[in-house]
């Protein structure tokens, strides 16, 4: 059963095909529901996959499907395969499933664009990338996914072109991650350079040949790849831009799957990063800083989607900080619980956003818990998740990884407590401003008119709803801090084996870590409720600094922008103007003037030609002459 | 009675004076082709000449070459001359210098 792991990426592809080449013709919502069933035969091809697995013995529950060799040169043998381990199978599980049920939503999000088809073609290659990322049993052919992902999370942003700022909002997300890309590439050749292969296996085996330098370099260089694609300081700036593409996609590509890919290449490469702990050391603080700066960004943010989107950051920073702690399961565990939650809290703002018509500004909403019930009814889950109420997934998966933080530095932990408690803060007064209070979506805006009563989204977009919101409300059931019930723990254990662990941790310990999360959250979400319960303008609250994302684009124009742009403009005006155009323009004037002159001697007239033969002859007669007569 | 090989020599560098000199002086296209055709036999003597002087069969192997090239020369020349008459009045080749530079 587990050789139907080919099956995996082999769907949407082939759904990729017929909707690249037939999507047009087949239109709105035929096309919608190919891409969709095309996923759902990835998923049900990774749930086979998975039973094979799991009727395996735990030792042996890893097996590589080789297909050909991709790049056959000397020393590079580069095998075109899939690796499907507990933790590749466990991403594929997820990425399907919820993929699978954001392609459903789609098809009612969607119904009515212009290009229908061409945003079903994106996300399958989108997913299929995706599967390439994670199944890869190279790190060569996961940098392919990685790229794809990227460059589908590209078109995806600027799905919507006509627009210049989404264009350029995908341009922003697409050269961040070029940044991040370079240190891959740079970690990949260093890491080929020692250990001889790429392929995680021999790495693997042969780690005892990178040095500690060495491995705190390749490890820092991979870090940097993650930044990039997980959007953490410091490249964590196009995600929030990446919101200008469709709502569906910020669920599925920017919230749920692809930003995670960061935190799956580190636990992936998991044996190197603990060849380094000084590495270590800086991917905590890295994780725990992003974690607490996008908490403190998201709380002032007008734009439910931008809210949304730092919450994400601080999320992957979360997920990041347990990495750097050792805690490969905890911060795979976060991953997949987040992915349910925000994948369902995005996909409640796109059903808001749906039914007021582009209303995405706080200020103009509120109220709606009347007129969208399922939408409501389905966000409270997602909203109590990620606050951390117990039992809600947020409360395990975010647990779990505090308390590994807790055993490697309590000061860490507290930064991550502050961070949980202004997680319940922004999430609580996101959800206040959304669907309490008045509704302010009945008075004229200065730009735009009062909008008419808003609508429930239809069936469609309901369903995944529902599903993600039980999902989001059990999923941490999945790994209780309990012998015998870390179901996920043991599951993980042969990949990770080794690692911190919190079964470590006095069971006493763990039990009072829970109650503080579980009363931090309870706080943070009581301060909201009592600042944003009715009111929704209280600028004390949304101080500037904030607002402007703690001045970090502005930094960054100032510090890189503008230095770039007076380069450009004097590459423009002196280097092309003067150097090059100068080469080139003299060039052409010294040929012009030389032939001026030289035209004169064509006069057209036979005899002057006769005359210069004649002449030339007599000179060279007098020359051969006088060479024999001086003889 | 044979006459000296000088003679024909110089007779041959008379012609081929005659010739570049009609070449340059002249403005009738067909004059000037004649004298071209003059400097041509001129030097044929000259090769017949040193043939006979020196016993080598070679110059005189080369006359015919000359003779051939001349012919086909000549019909090319005198086909160009003709069509420039057709369509012009004048027959100096000086109104002929369309291609100055």
């Amino acid at each position: 059963m587990v050789h139907a792991a080919f099956l995996m990426p082999l769907f949407p592809l082939v759904g990729f095909a017929v909707l690249l080449t037939l999507g047009r013709r087949i239109g709105d919502p035929w096309a919608g529901w190919i891409g969709t069933a095309a996923i759902a035969g990835a998923f049900v091809a990774a749930c086979v996959t998975f039973a094979g697995l799991v009727g395996e013995p735990a030792s042996t529950r890893e097996f590589t499907q080789t297909f050909f060799t991709w790049i056959p040169v000397g020393g590079l043998q580069v095998k075109a395969a899939l690796y499907i381990d507990p933790l590749s199978m466990t991403m594929c599980l997820f990425i399907t499933g919820v993929s699978m049920l954001i392609h459903l939503y789609s098809i009612g999000y969607m119904k009515g664009d212009r290009d229908y088809s061409k945003f079903f073609v994106y996300l399958n290659l989108f997913v299929f990338s995706m599967l390439v990322l994670v199944l890869a049993n190279n790190l060569l052919v996961t940098f392919v996914g990685w790229e794809g992902v990227g460059v589908c999370s590209y078109w995806l942003i600027s799905y919507w072109f006509q627009s210049e700022s989404n264009a350029s909002a995908g341009k922003k997300a697409f050269i961040y991650n070029r940044i991040g890309d370079v240190g891959f590439l740079l970690a990949m050749f260093l890491i080929f350079s020692k250990a001889g292969s790429l392929d995680y296996s021999v790495i693997f085996a042969h780690k005892d040949l990178i040095g500690g330098g060495v491995a705190t370099a390749a490890v820092l260089l991979l870090f940097l790849g993650a930044c990039g694609k997980s959007a953490q300081i410091p490249l964590f700036n196009w995600l929030p831009d990446a919101m200008a593409g469709p709502t569906p996609v910020s669920a599925l590509i920017h919230a749920a799957t692809m930003v995670t890919a960061g935190v799956y290449l580190l636990c992936r490469v998991s044996p190197i990063l603990q060849l380094s702990p000084d590495a270590d050391w800086v991917i905590a603080i890295v994780g725990v800083s992003t974690a607490f700066v996008a908490m403190t960004i998201a709380t002032s943010q007008q734009d439910i989607k931008k809210v949304l989107a730092f919450s994400t950051v601080s999320q992957i920073g979360y997920m990041i900080l347990a990495v750097g702690c050792g805690a490969y399961t905890a911060a795979i565990f976060l991953m997949v619980c987040h992915a349910f939650y925000k994948g369902l809290l995005f996909l409640g703002a796109g059903s808001v956003i749906h039914g007021t018509e582009d209303e995405q500004d706080l200020k103009r909403l509120g109220a709606l818990r009347k007129v969208l019930p399922w939408t409501f009814g389905t966000f409270i889950f997602g909203w109590l998740a990620i606050s951390g109420i117990p039992p809600f997934s947020g409360f395990w998966s975010k647990g779990d990884v505090l308390d590994n933080v807790f055993a490697k530095s309590p000061v860490l932990w507290a930064i991550g407590l502050v961070t949980a408690l202004g997680t319940a803060y922004y999430m609580t007064r996101l959800f206040y401003l959304t669907f309490y209070g008045k509704a302010r979506w009945r008075e004229p805006a200065p730009d735009r008119p009062a909008h008419h009563t808003p609508h429930e989204s239809p069936w469609v977009m309901r369903i995944p709803l529902i599903v993600l919101a039980v999902l989001a409300s059990v999923a941490g059931f999945i790994d209780l801090p309990v012998g015998g019930l870390d179901f996920f723990n043991t599951w993980l254990d042969p990949v990770f084996a080794g690692s911190l662990y919190n079964d470590h941790e006095h069971s006493l310990t763990v039990w009072a870590l829970s109650v503080t999360d579980a009363a931090v959250a309870v706080l943070g979400l009581f301060i909201a409720w009592r600042i944003w319960r009715v009111r929704a303008d209280r600028p004390e609250f949304e101080p500037r600094f904030l607002q402007r994302v703690w001045y970090w684009d502005d930094a960054y124009d100032a510090i890189f922008g503008r230095p770039g742009e007076a380069l450009a403009r004097f590459s423009a005006t002196v280097i092309e103007g003067r150097i090059i155009d100068g080469a080139v323009n003299g060039v052409g004037s010294l040929v012009r003037v030389t032939s001026t002159k030289a035209r004169r001697f064509q006069t057209g007239y036979v005899r002057n030609y006769a005359l210069a033969i004649a002449l030339g002859l007599a000179l060279i007669i007098a020359f051969m002459v006088s060479r024999v007569w001086w003889s | 009675m044979s006459i000296n090989g000088d003679w024909y020599l110089i007779l041959a560098a008379a012609l081929f004076a005659i010739g570049a000199v009609g070449l340059l002086v002249r403005r009738n296209v067909l004059v000037m082709f004649m004298c071209i055709e003059l400097m041509l036999n001129a030097a044929n003597l000259t090769f017949v000449t040193f043939s006979r002087m020196l016993g080598d069969i070679g110059g005189q192997a080369v006359v015919f070459f000359v003779l051939v090239v001349a012919a086909a020369e000549v019909v090319i020349g005198l086909g160009i001359v003709v069509t420039i008459f057709r369509r012009r009045v004048s027959t100096t080749a000086d109104d002929l210098h369309v291609l100055k530079g």
